[in-house]
């Protein structure tokens, strides 16, 4: 936020050839979020956050296909083990099983155009933009035959529980200027910080990146019981087992004055 | 209203919560089991990890006992002798039961064994209750007198005997703690109360009439699930509080419920209702061994340091 004002002061004082780090990057991403932190309390039905911003630029756009924005949401890595029911002896049970090393809890795409037909393959393998490039799964291949289907199957599932959104043409942009994207988070999310990317790209090519992190935090009631089964986990067995006879206790006393 | 579960990071409605408590409540007063058995595959259903489903289950089966068996004691219907016997065996049983169950999770098929432990469980279990709840409802209806499954075996000649005044018995020790620390064993395995294998052992084997069962075996469950509860919240920290809690509200008041409607059917009607839910549940499970799933594929998140 400070740093922009004295990048502009500093273009404006030098000569180009005296700044080649903006010379090569002519267009460049001022971005905001609406919030920074989301706050997870016992009502917690999930939120939406607001990803805008402009492009700053100092000579007319130049020419080489039209400006597009990508905007990405990444929850906290998790590793998965994804496992595959096979028939056995008449019986379906788990029988292959292929572990993921690190894929995100969450995952929301939101871009201007269809995703394939703005980014560039070698773009997506640097930058991980799209949904397959973000997960990372070395040496399945020697853990089970077939083992593409496994990665497939763990966005499929994550897909269809609303982990992994892609939503295309979601993000509007005016004048090749400004731009806004509203990215819903579930309300199965989970605790940690999440980066916000956002891309600008001209003909597949990726041409400026920022990345904003978001801090999901549990508060109140919900952190204080994470905290306690974390740090003092006997205490927290005890209490919950206390709370556990004292109810039944009280649930049978009060019907005894109910139905004497 | 939706509510986030801090342990379980999920977000549930608060009212299907407790109408499940409720339920499995009902169920636990009416029949004497814990309800172990139900709320694990209910928890599941609605998106809870299995491991916050089986040690949350637990806390909540501790409640649902609690309120059931003090109902029962107010009918001197708990045998506490009896109760301290079984739980002796079961403690027993459930700490090589934990020791089996590390043996099989190296061996990474713990979920095969818990479900053919399942469905063979329950289904013998239910089928033997169910045929001979059916034969003693008719000959009651017939109107010949019941003859009560009190005959001299050689289960009577066996050395320590002890007399069990509310369930009217004078047995050796040895069944009872045979019994107790087989069901111990499967509780620890398949991660339940073991009310369900418990009721019909005392009836069939040790001979106990079916109204001091209940609350005999209610008894016994509140120990085996606070040891369950304790344990998985020292291990592996997957027992939530706030769904516990919910799941509470709704089993205590549901168990209350039970145990009136409980008073008002005969021994033998609540003895062919427990078999013919106890066999739902095993054709459930024995349904998902055999049908070709919708989705062969199964995920398992850990979170990364």
């Amino acid at each position: 936020m400070i740093r922009a004002p004295v990048l502009v002061l500093a273009l404006l004082l030098a000569p180009a050839p005296a700044a080649p780090a903006a010379a090569q990057v002519p267009e460049r991403i001022v971005a905001g979020l609406s919030q920074t932190q989301v706050a997870i309390t016992t009502n917690f039905a999930g939120s939406e956050i607001l990803v805008y911003g402009a492009v700053r630029r100092d000579a007319p756009p130049p020419g080489g296909g039209a400006l597009q924005v990508i905007v990405t949401v990444a929850g906290p890595p998790v590793e998965t083990v994804v496992r595959r029911r096979d028939r056995v002896a008449g019986i379906w049970v788990n029988n292959a099983a292929v572990t993921i090393d690190r894929a995100p809890s969450f995952y929301a795409i939101a871009t201007t155009r269809p995703l394939d037909r703005i980014l560039r393959a070698t773009d997506d393998l640097r930058h991980r933009i799209s949904i397959p490039r973000t997960i990372r799964a070395v040496g399945i291949a020697a853990e089970a035959e077939g083992s593409p289907d496994f990665l497939e199957a763990l966005i499929r599932l994550q897909t269809r529980r609303g982990n992994y959104v892609v939503d295309e043409g979601s993000v509007t942009l005016t004048d090749e200027t400004l731009f806004r994207a509203d990215v819903a988070l579930p309300a199965n999310l989970v605790e940690g910080t999440y980066a916000v990317r956002i891309f600008l790209l001209r003909g597949g090519r990726v041409i400026d990146a920022v990345e904003r992190p978001i801090a999901v935090r549990k508060t109140g009631l919900e952190r204080i019981f994470t905290q306690m089964a974390r740090n003092d986990p006997l205490a927290y067995g005890v209490l919950s087992l206390v709370l556990a006879v004292a109810a039944g206790w009280g649930a049978s006393a009060a019907f005894r004055l109910v139905r004497p | 209203m939706q509510l986030y579960l801090p342990i379980a990071e999920v977000s549930v409605n608060a009212f299907l919560l407790l109408g499940m408590g409720g339920i499995v409540g009902f169920m636990s007063g009416l029949f004497g089991v814990g309800g172990g058995f139900l709320i694990t595959p209910l928890l599941f259903f609605l998106g809870v990890p299995p491991a916050v489903a089986v040690a949350t289950g637990a806390n909540q089966v501790v409640a649902s006992s609690v309120s059931g068996v003090l109902a029962q004691v107010r009918r001197k219907a708990v045998d506490f002798r009896m109760g301290g016997v079984l739980l002796a065996g079961g403690l027993a049983g459930s700490g090589f039961g934990i020791w089996v169950f590390r043996l099989l999770t190296a061996a990474g098929q713990v979920d095969l064994f818990v479900q053919l432990a399942y469905v063979l469980f329950l289904g013998i279990v239910g089928a033997i209750m169910l045929q001979e709840g059916l034969r003693s409802w008719w000959r009651s209806a017939e109107g010949t007198p019941v003859r009560r499954a009190h005959t001299h075996n050689w289960i009577h000649g066996l050395p320590f005997k002890m007399k069990f005044r509310a369930s009217g018995l004078y047995i050796s020790v040895l069944p009872p703690l045979a019994v107790g620390a087989f069901v111990g064993f499967l509780a620890a395995v398949m991660g339940v109360g073991g009310g369900f294998i418990m009721v019909p052992a005392m009836i069939y084997l040790l001979g106990m009439p079916t109204k001091v069962v209940i609350g005999t075996s209610l008894f016994q469950i509140i120990f085996v699930a606070a040891f369950t509860t304790l344990l998985h919240a020292v291990t592996s920290q997957t027992v939530d509080m706030l769904l516990a809690l919910v799941l509470i509200l709704g089993g205590v008041v549901g168990a209350q419920f039970g145990a009136q409607v409980g008073l008002r059917l005969r021994a033998d009607q609540l003895r062919i209702l427990l078999a013919l839910l106890v066999l739902l549940v095993a054709g459930r499970i024995a349904l998902d061994l055999l049908l070709t799933p919708a989705e062969p594929y199964s995920l398992t998140s850990t979170r990364l340091p």
